[in-house]
């Protein structure tokens, strides 16, 4: 290849990344190339330098800064600590705040059960989260788990982990999405559905 | 005849896998192509049309479209979605070691016939069965022999005589039963009851009908559990996943 050896690296740095092929990389890599992308330059050095800086939370497993053992979350005297909602990935985490009705804490677990990729609960933050419970305070676990074969079976052998605690444990309701066509559903989503129907 | 730029399988998934954004990548096992993998676009997004059609441990009519790497799942209907095996946890850590079994022990481009209809059946059963390891064993020893490994239970391996009814070993690099005479000078061979022999016997040429009025004892359900792991084991030559998991549940159940 003849191009220099900053603008290689920069592309392979790239083509690491998830979804991006050679071909978007090496685009990517000639945007910022351009004399008007030096500040974008200087931004993203910056903000990948500051990734360095960032920790996980002592308590929730969700990230937080550096030096703070908590996040915001666990450390806002508002929030219930009683309740937790236990949660796959930091994203889902994004996902509840913005429906702005949640005002308990989080438990992030790193992933899902998966048997048959050999992920089990010691590969999760699951050992965390029942010491979590175990410590007192808490009265309801919701597990929010994705509503996908993995989703279901961590949700079930939480469940299986936690109901003898004597806590109430809860999943996410399973139904139709704002705005589809029933005919599109498939069998479980309306089973689902129909069986956690509410009297209007 | 030139390939059809979009043609209909009907194929039991297997696994599944995250693929970029919000796409996913789909192991199934087809009804007359055998195992195949195609992508499914979008389908992690929650308002995705496809995405309860696609589960693993699905039956799925799947419309697939020839891609540039990798085919693409333009429509997809379930056709059975075995809701027990997702309501019940060891139900359905049992179905994922059928589902690893199937994966591991096929190639894309093989076509075993049969087995479509072992997998359907095996969920069936997984689903409302009282004996799950029955079910598993069953199914373990049908897969063999669909994929050409049948193990020799009538004739020990190395005398090719018949097995008289005595306590005997079992080699999984050799294949089969070892009777006592050849095994006194043989290492790493596995001792085998009579009794586990028998039901072993009973499961290889048995329709399930027949098969599952056995009732054996939890003793033998361990000894031919462990027997038939170091076979499959062997077989692969690699290591499964799922029964890890499963002996973590019943450690669990256990306390």
């Amino acid at each position: 290849m003849s191009l220099p050896e900053p603008i290689q690296r920069a592309i392979e740095a790239f083509a690491a990344l998830p979804g991006i092929g050679p071909k978007s990389a090496s685009r990517l890599t000639f945007y910022l190339l351009r004399e008007q992308s030096a500040a974008l330059r200087d931004t993203l050095a910056e903000a990948i330098r500051g990734l360095n800086d960032v920790a996980y939370c002592q308590q929730c497993f969700n990230f937080t800064e550096a030096g703070q053992p908590l996040c915001p979350v666990c450390r806002d005297p508002h929030r219930d600590d009683g309740l937790i909602c236990v949660v796959e990935e930091p994203l889902d985490v994004e996902a509840i705040e913005r429906t702005g009705v949640y005002r308990g804490q989080y438990h992030v677990l790193h992933g899902a059960l998966s048997p048959i990729e050999g992920i089990g609960p010691d590969d999760l933050k699951i050992r965390e989260l029942l010491a979590r419970v175990q410590a007192g305070r808490v009265h309801e676990v919701i597990i929010a788990t994705n509503p996908s074969m993995e989703g279901d079976a961590t949700a079930m052998y939480l469940h299986r982990l936690l109901a003898p605690l004597g806590i109430k444990v809860t999943r996410l309701a399973r139904g139709l999405p704002v705005g589809g066509d029933l005919e599109y559903a498939d069998q479980n989503t309306l089973r689902g559905a129909l069986v956690e129907r509410k009297e209007m | 005849m030139p390939k059809p730029r979009t043609w209909t399988v009907d194929a039991l998934i297997l696994r599944h896998a995250d693929f970029g954004e919000a796409d996913r990548l789909l192991v199934f096992y087809a009804r007359r192509q055998g195992k195949g993998r195609a992508l499914a676009k979008g389908v992690r997004r929650i308002r995705s049309r496809k995405a309860g059609h696609v589960e693993p441990l699905t039956a799925t009519r799947l419309l697939l479209a020839q891609g540039r790497d990798l085919n693409i799942v333009t429509q997809a209907q379930a056709l059975l979605t075995f809701p027990y095996l997702r309501d019940d946890l060891t139900r359905y850590a049992y179905a994922m070691h059928v589902a690893e079994l199937a994966d591991k022990f096929t190639y894309e481009g093989e076509e075993h016939p049969g087995l479509y209809r072992l997998l359907v059946h095996t969920f069936e059963q997984l689903e409302k069965h009282p004996d799950l390891n029955l079910v598993t064993r069953y199914y373990e020893l049908r897969l063999l022999d669909l994929t050409g490994f049948r193990p020799e239970l009538q004739r020990c391996v190395l005398c090719g005589q018949p097995l008289q009814p005595e306590p005997q070993f079992f080699s999984p690099g050799l294949g089969g039963v070892v009777c006592p005479r050849c095994g006194q000078a043989q290492w790493g061979l596995r001792p085998l009851s009579v009794d586990a022999l028998r039901y072993l016997r009973h499961f290889q040429r048995s329709a399930f009908a027949q098969a599952e009025r056995a009732r054996p004892s939890r003793t033998v359900h361990e000894e031919m559990e462990h027997l038939m792991l170091a076979y499959l084991t062997h077989v692969l030559e690699r290591r499964l996943h799922s029964p890890v998991f499963l002996q973590h549940l019943r450690r669990l159940k256990n306390g």
